[in-house]
């Protein structure tokens, strides 16, 4: 390789530090194309009034004030989505960290048990699973015939009543489990079992050895999937923009089909804009509220 | 003793099997109404097995809307699937490599943005990413739907990737850098193929998110013969559409079929790949 023609391309690549910005040139030029310039677009008219068609007008602070003070529907909105991210993400969580534990234990049908459940979390933010959740929960779904069937006869509405429509789209959050289960699996594999074995010595039993050893070792995969779950949470669109469209009475409309619908159906982009901006900022707070408590209960040692 | 262990494990596969249908339920149910006939779909809906097996609606679906059949949502789909999983693969790579192989000027402030990017996803960017591709003259065309993953936008494959190179032992690297190797060599011959794992763990992922991706394609796709599957299937639940539950429970179970086939094929990959083969060199 020593023979190798020494071009300036290759000298460059042979010097550590330019080599590093070659390297990651595409992704600099990536995120400031795709990412900073239109963010920077949207900021400049997150302060106007523009639908699209016409010139955008300057109105400074407007559209966040009008966000607060003067549109009930934004309060619903953001109240629907708080909701939706505070409840369905940890009980997913949990959910995930309860069957990997259970599934840990190798048998002969492992494989398949764990496609199972991996299954839906591959397939379920996709359109087709959207339309058939909205089938299975409707009058005559499956949900109806099958409680029929167990002697509830009912003609409920699940997605028409207030009270239970965001929970249909909880439980289709929730029914994706498989991935984080997956993550956990694969870091419960990574606990080396000499840990295991010392505490049996040392008279630990499975539940002391689980809160004392497997939690505390787990915890930064739990607090890399709860942050990024969250943000997902915060931007959940196409399970409401396909199954509810917010409705009824707005109680499944999430922040970001408000914002699409703002944008692109009332064609109020500016207005639009600015909503997407408090987004972000809140799904900073929450995100930096998040690292904040991280050193409190984030094990961080070696193994 | 024996019988009590035997007795135990019963138990534990009626749970986790039983628990597992129950999770699996929504989809066979799926399929199997994609076979009956559709004015029964839901006056059968109790029952999974149906009474008279029949392929018409996969028939009537496939004739799709307007003219334009299944057959070219599909193609479109893997269009736009593949590119961009092809863009998102490779730029990740290199981009990865040089976060976890180089030290340089702004390194830390990169690797801060790629941490943000990750942050960021396609609905906060919506609108920005709708105004600034409409000055490009973008929107109606598949541009922004693949070009932007050429350039490593999702920070999720770039830090996968760059966790994953920091994983594998800098002893060849160095030996390569000794006989004189640059580092787009050391890239190519040395960590490309060790990286492997990682490069179909993460084309996976890209494939499947890059086919359910529904609302880029609602915001840039305009004509419907340029419509992905995703959008397609949309069009059944528009109101004023007929209705035909058992075409659309057809067409839907046909747009899962590539995810589902690319797990079964690739589960092993994807589950072992993560966390022995790569990860400990």
């Amino acid at each position: 390789m020593a023979k190798t023609k020494r071009t300036i391309g290759h000298s460059l690549l042979t010097k550590e530090s330019s080599a590093g910005v070659l390297f990651t040139l595409p992704f600099t030029v990536g995120f400031l194309m795709f990412m900073i310039v239109p963010m920077g677009i949207s900021l400049y008219y997150s302060f106007c009034e523009y639908n699209i068609l016409s010139e955008p007008k300057f109105i400074g602070l407007d559209n966040f004030i009008k966000m607060f003070t003067d549109d009930a529907i934004y309060m619903t909105s953001l109240k629907v989505t708080f909701f939706f991210a505070f409840v369905s993400v940890p009980i997913r969580l949990v959910f995930a960290l309860i069957v990997a534990l259970i599934l840990l234990r190798t048998t002969k049908v492992t494989g398949f048990y764990r496609a199972a459940y991996y299954l839906p979390s591959i397939i379920g933010g996709s359109v087709a699973v959207a339309i058939l959740w909205k089938r299975m929960f409707a009058i005559d779904g499956v949900v109806n015939a099958l409680l029929g069937k167990i002697g509830i006869e009912t003609s409920f509405s699940w997605l028409g009543d207030k009270r239970t429509a965001i929970w249909v789209l909880i439980l289709l959050s929730v029914w994706q489990f498989g991935s984080s289960m997956l993550i956990f699996l694969s870091a419960l594999k990574q606990i080396p079992s000499n840990l295991y074995e010392s505490a049996r010595v040392d008279g630990a039993g499975k539940i002391a050895q689980f809160f004392k050893i497997t939690l505390p070792l787990l915890t930064p995969t739990i607090f890399f999937n709860l942050v990024m779950q969250m943000i997902n949470g915060f931007l959940a669109f196409t399970q409401s923009m396909i199954i509810t469209q917010g409705k009824p009475l707005n109680s499944t409309l999430f922040y970001a089909v408000y914002v699409y619908q703002q944008s692109f159906e009332f064609y109020n982009t500016g207005y639009g804009a600015a909503m997407a901006w408090v987004m972000l900022a809140l799904i900073g707070a929450v995100t930096g509220i998040l690292f904040a408590t991280k050193k409190f209960w984030v094990y961080e040692g070696g193994l | 003793m024996r019988k009590k262990k035997i007795a135990g494990r019963i138990i534990y596969h009626i749970l986790v099997c039983g628990f597992g249908l129950l999770m699996i339920y929504p989809l066979i149910w799926m399929v199997m109404s994609s076979f009956k006939e559709t004015s029964t779909i839901f006056t059968t809906a109790g029952s999974l097995i149906p009474e008279d097996f029949q392929l018409d609606n996969y028939a009537n679906g496939w004739k799709g809307f307007a003219g334009i059949s299944f057959g070219v949502f599909f193609r479109n789909s893997l269009f736009i699937s593949v590119a961009a999983t092809i863009g998102t693969a490779a730029s990740s790579a290199i981009a990865a490599f040089g976060f976890a192989r180089c030290r340089f000027r702004g390194r830390r402030i990169l690797f801060m943005a790629m941490l943000v990017s990750m942050m960021l996803p396609a609905q906060v960017l919506m609108i920005p990413q709708y105004l600034w591709y409409q000055k490009l003259g973008w929107i109606g065309t598949y541009v922004p739907l693949i070009v932007p993953y050429f350039f490593a936008i999702q920070g999720f494959f770039v830090y996968l990737m760059t966790n994953f190179i920091e994983g594998i032992p800098r002893d060849l690297d160095e030996a390569a850098k000794i006989d004189g190797c640059s580092y787009w060599g050391i890239f190519v011959n040395i960590i490309l193929p060790l990286m492997k794992p990682a490069l179909v763990t993460g084309g996976i992922f890209s494939f499947m998110w890059r086919w359910d991706d529904f609302l880029s394609a609602l915001l840039y796709v305009n004509k419907s013969s340029k419509y992905p599957v995703s959008l397609a299937l949309k069009l059944f639940c528009d109101p004023g559409s007929s209705s035909d539950y058992g075409a659309m429970f057809a067409m839907a179970t046909l747009s899962i079929l590539p995810a589902v086939c690319i797990f079964i094929f690739f589960q092993k990959y994807l589950v072992e790949g993560i966390s022995t083969s790569g990860l400990k060199g």
